[in-house]
């Protein structure tokens, strides 16, 4: 690992300025950057702490009936808060799916929207990655490949963005406010992530030192929370990332689907709205044709980067299933395999 | 050392017997407690860290090593290079002995295979020995990486696994198909896998003078290990002492010296001060062992009936560039099931990889993993239930050699094994179950079996004055137990509780209790403490025989039962004597006795003898989604003498939660291009965790063994894997109709 500067700065403000400085890098919890940094795939020179920065650790009901959420709130204060769970009950179940209770402890909202690619040849730095250094090129391309992109990917890189959390905030409109240097602004998480293209190592629309302080849920997004699930299809029961997940939420009028949202995770470098196949099944029957329609028109543009091709079947079958579990109604409680298509049933039995 | 005073043991009622019993851990509470020391949980004054730099190329050589910007960074001390490695008295490019390996040392600047040594940077910090590593910036001359069967060598080789056959046939193959109504082919291949211990390979070395060495190191093999580093650094092998209390795991990966550490041991020679390596997890892949890869093939002969009439199993196995390890899964065909006819043969394959070596269950692992779903296809083939099918070519005596088994309670095992889990009702054809949440639901089984090899082992055994014991013998626990169970038989030997007894184990100055290993470790230690044993109590027995005023006198024909701290006379148990009493009549302070693993030779020619089981597995596959879980797991074995149920059910849990993982999670991803092993880490290179292992069962089926040795010890650390891998293939194939042809199972082959 190399030497680095430790700052903790006492005021947001101090940490802007920090942060903004080149070679410098956020630090949280750290759960995956020091990962990064004991390997040698970042090598920050300056670790900017801002876990103990006041005011954002808070989850607070807005006056409109929003949420807004505290850039380092940990993922298990979030995942088991009585608000949440009852409200946004995929963004708990996302949240339970991913990781370990001791990295959920530990882990910090702003972290998992900024948590870096999985991609092996990322974190290997005796491989060509252009996301860790920019014209070195891809051996991702035709490398060890099943689990990478199928949408939104380049011939530069072929990750994809791992989060769980990501993928129900997505389709709920989440909003990433920021504050850094040049003041606060906000932006659509959807917006957040960049898509590769020739750039790929510029993965978010963050400005240097730009600090994303809190993420607000907008209240309509609770008008799904009767018929939403999160699935996940890992490769093994707990502590993988996806293969594909996929977030479905539905507001219905009796037969009729009023309102759809419709999300992928683990497909391409951003959470992937599917909102080509939300417009398909507003207005059509809650019905299984409906749901393989919308999953056709999903991944219409998707394509396999290498030998990933199932994975485009997978994402179609999952949001299909996805569609068919949020009609039949959300999970009373929490699941007792959060995610899993085997526990698909509240109360279901966890040796089922 | 932490267990020279007994731990507290809680209370089992025993009835004369202190084998049987299921003690809890001696150990456990140091365990839990964090009290018991690892290899790399020790620091000695004055303490260097080493760190290797390894290769990121699989064929080549190293060109420039840039050790200048690496002494340059604050606390390096030394970086050691071909330059400058200081000389071994053995050349590591010769074998040395039947676990000896050829080992990458830094004798050149050649490359192998990914993550060898290239160079050794030692430090006051380990943050300062990484990040000098890390400033070598290594420049290569490399060359194309052979990685797979289209660029590998193929070679005939002499032997597979440790000196086994490549080439074995028992009756005529020819005539086996040709007398055959159908020929039933199972192609598989299976992976490279790492031990992946959860302690990485660490040594703390300190040299007293030139020639006396101390080793804190996991280690397998003491006596052998402090031999054959004896010979690489030129000392008298009593001048070396290595100290391994506790293994967090080994799985055959530290019984094998291996280059990183030889390094580490001759930087602290060199510098003049002790030396702590411990391995990164991505360096775990490559320098010590992994399991190689197979490519297998098996034809079935079988008649109108089922029965089989020919068995061939063709294996290609993977080794390196240049070692010779091969996964002997071929093997694994030779002992199962009758046939009038089988043909076992491997093929070697060179490739740009660290040498294989053996990893739990070497070849009956991968073998019997292809050879049950090869039985399995078979069955399918002629319309049979697959236990059916089993028990119709159930081998009564040792296929091959005809020679008779010491014992076999297989038969017993598939009952209790069929009954336990439900068999009876399941349908033959596949996809015809389902559960309430319209998972495909299938059933599976496989045979297991585990040969039962013993090692050279001695043990001293001494009755104290007080009437306690004190047992040595430089035995190993690597986490199956060997702490309580081989405490356990010599409490049993020697007539005494187990809270009676000091068992002094993990050191390499006591005697040598041979290897962990082969699942031979409890017979063998345990035969040589248990005959360690029973010499202190005839020396006793002489004492007080001899002695006109004990009860005892005279008994000397007669004989003496040993009990409770007591020798009681054979004929008339009311005349005994408690040992204290009798070394203080006699004035003795202790009596010592000597014991060594002695196995009749002609018994062990006369009868074939291994452990048997049966292992059962339901999965429930999404129909959809192709996503696997195995919902149940039971397996019944049977292995003789069962010296502690608790660590033995431990074992057998362990075991078939490795076969899953093998069946559906490992594999080393390798990149065809460059050899780099692309999952390094325990992310993604994947085991189970406990949500994948709902239920898990395993059955101890009673069995006497009167020939395997004499305490009738068979062996129970590696046959839980085998059976499992094709249990649950063969489980997945009655759930989906799909018969796999290669392991790891994966999503996209059930969509």
């Amino acid at each position: 690992m190399n030497r680095f500067d430790y700052i903790r700065p006492a005021s947001a403000a101090e940490a802007f300025a920090e942060a903004a400085r080149p070679g410098s890098a956020y630090l949280a919890a750290g759960t995956n950057l020091l990962d990064l940094m004991k390997g040698g795939a970042a090598r920050p020179d300056r670790l900017v702490d801002i876990s103990r920065l006041p005011g954002l650790d808070r989850i607070e009901t807005l006056a409109d009936g929003g949420v807004r959420i505290g850039a380092l709130v940990r993922n298990a204060d979030l995942a088991y808060d009585a608000g949440i769970q009852r409200r946004f009950p995929a963004v708990s179940e996302a949240l339970l799916s991913g990781a370990s209770p001791q990295l959920r402890n530990a882990a910090t909202l702003g972290g998992n929207l900024l948590q870096r690619t999985r991609c092996p040849y990322f974190y290997d730095v005796a491989s060509a990655c252009n996301r860790r250094t920019p014209g070195s090129g891809c051996d991702a391309l035709h490398g060890e490949n099943r689990l990478h992109a199928v949408l939104g990917w380049s011939e530069h890189c072929i990750a994809t963005h791992p989060s769980d959390l990501c993928v129900p905030l997505v389709g709920l409109d989440a909003v990433v406010e920021l504050e850094g240097p040049g003041g606060a602004r906000e932006v659509q998480l959807e917006a957040l992530h960049c898509l590769p293209g020739a750039t790929p190592e510029r993965e978010t629309v963050l400005a240097p030192g730009e600090l994303i302080v809190a993420v607000r849920l907008p209240p309509q997004g609770a008008g799904l929370a009767a018929h939403s699930r999160y699935l996940k299809v890992r490769e093994r029961t707990s502590f993988a990332f996806a293969v594909v997940s996929a977030f479905a939420g539905l507001e219905l009028d009796g037969g009729t689907i009023r309102t759809a949202r419709v999300a992928l995770g683990g497909v391409a470098a951003r959470p992937w709205r599917a909102r080509t196949a939300e417009a398909a099944l507003e207005g059509a029957p809650a019905s299984p044709d409906s749901f393989a329609r919308a999953a056709e028109i999903a991944l219409a543009d998707a394509h396999p980067s290498g030998e990933n091709g199932f994975k485009i079947a997978l994402a179609r079958r999952l949001i299909v299933r996805a569609l068919k579990d949020a009609l039949a109604g959300t999970p009373e409680a929490p699941a007792a395999l959060p995610a899993s298509p085997f526990a698909p049933h509240p109360g279901a039995d966890h040796a089922a | 050392m932490p267990l020279d005073s007994p731990a507290p043991i809680a209370p089992y009622p025993r009835h004369g017997s202190n084998s049987g019993q299921p003690l809890t851990r001696r150990d456990g509470e140091l365990k839990v407690t964090g009290r018991a020391t690892y290899a790399a949980d020790n620091h000695p004054a004055d303490l260097l860290y080493a760190v290797t730099a390894v290769s990121s190329i699989a064929r080549g050589r190293v060109t420039a090593l840039d050790v200048a910007a690496a002494k340059a960074h604050p606390g390096v001390v030394e970086v050691f290079t071909p330059a400058n490695r200081p000389p071994l008295a053995h050349d590591p490019d010769v074998k040395l002995g039947m676990f000896g390996f050829r080992i990458e040392v830094l004798q050149d600047d050649g490359v192998r295979y990914v993550n060898q040594p290239i160079a050794l940077v030692v430090a006051e910090t380990l943050e300062a020995a990484v990040e000098g590593a890390a400033l070598l910036n290594q420049q290569y001359e490399a060359q194309p990486a052979r990685t797979g069967l289209d660029d590998g060598e193929r070679y005939a080789p002499a032997a597979v696994g440790v000196g086994a056959p490549a080439h074995t046939a028992y009756g005529d193959l020819d005539a086996g198909f040709a007398a055959a109504d159908q020929i039933v082919e199972t192609d598989i291949t299976t992976p490279a896998q790492f031990h992946n211990a959860m302690e990485p390979h660490s040594v703390v070395a300190q040299w007293d003078g030139d020639d006396h060495l101390t080793l804190d190191m996991g280690n397998q093999a003491l006596v052998m290990s402090r031999d054959a580093y004896a010979v690489y650094f030129g000392i008298p092998a009593q001048n070396v002492l290595i100290r391994s209390p506790f293994l967090g795991g080994g799985f055959g990966s530290k019984a094998i010296l291996n280059g990183p550490q030889i390094l580490a041991i001759l930087a602290a020679r060199q510098l003049k001060r002790p030396v702590k390596l411990a391995l990164s997890r991505a360096q775990m892949y490559g320098p010590v062992g992994h399991r190689g890869r197979t490519w297998q093939r098996l034809r079935l002969g079988l008649d109108g009936e089922g029965r089989i009439t020919a068995l061939h199993h063709q294996s290609t196995a993977a080794t390196s560039s240049f070692e010779d390890f091969l996964e002997p899964a071929a093997s694994a065909s030779l002992h199962a099931y009758a046939s009038p006819a089988i043909l076992a043969e491997t093929q070697g394959l060179r490739l740009d990889t660290g040498t294989p070596g053996p990893m739990r269950a070497p070849g009956e692992a991968s073998g019997s993993a292809a050879l049950e779903v090869a039985i399995d296809a078979a069955a399918d083939a002629c319309g049979m239930d697959p236990l059916e099918f089993r028990l119709l070519n159930y081998a009564e005596t040792e296929p091959g050699t005809g020679r008779p088994y010491s014992s076999k309670a297989l038969r017993e095992c598939y009952s209790e094994g069929a009954k336990r889990f439900g068999w009876a009702g399941r349908p033959l054809q596949p996809r015809q179950m389902r559960d309430e949440n319209g998972m495909l639901v299938g059933w599976g089984m496989g045979t297991a079996l585990f040969p039962c090899p013993h090692f050279p082992a001695e043990a001293r055994a001494t009755l104290r004055a007080d009437g306690t014991a004190l047992v040595e013998t430089a035995g190993v626990d690597m986490g199956q137990g060997a702490w309580t169970a081989l405490a356990q038989i010599a409490a049993e030997a020697l007539g005494l509780d187990p809270e009676q007894v000091e068992f002094r184990s993990g050191v390499s100055d006591l005697p040598d209790a041979g290897v962990a290993g082969g699942s031979g470790h409890t017979a063998s230690a345990g035969l040589a403490l248990h005959n360690a044993g029973e010499d202190a109590i005839a020396r006793l027995a002489e004492l007080a025989g001899a002695d006109p005023a004990s009860p005892l006198f005279g008994a000397g024909n007669i004989g003496v039962v040993a009990r409770a701290g007591r020798l009681h006379r054979r004929d008339d148990e009311g005349r005994s004597e408690s040992y204290a009493d009798i070394l203080a009549r006699t004035g003795k302070s202790m009596v010592v006795g000597t014991g060594r693993m002695a196995r009749d030779d002609a018994a062990a020619q006369a009868w074939a003898m291994y452990s048997n089981g049966a292992v059962f597995a339901e999965v429930k596959v999404d129909p959809d989604l192709g996503v696997v879980r195995v919902t149940r797991l039971v397996g019944a074995f049977a292995a003789g003498r069962i010296i502690n149920p608790r660590l033995v059910r431990s074992q057998y849990y362990g075991g078939m939660i490795w076969g899953l993982s093998f069946a559906l999670h490992e594999a080393a991803q390798t990149d065809r291009r460059t050899g780099r092993i692309m999952n390094a880490d325990l992310s993604e290179y994947r085991v189970p965790v406990n949500a994948d292992v709902p239920s898990v069962e395993a059955i101890l089926v009673p069995e006497e063994d009167r020939y395997v040795n004499p305490l009738g010890i068979k062996g129970v650390g590696e046959i839980g894997v085998t059976g499992t891998v094709g249990a649950i293939a063969n489980a997945v194939r009655h759930a989906t109709g799909v018969r796999v042809s290669r392991f790891p199972i994966r999503i996209e082959d059930l969509l």
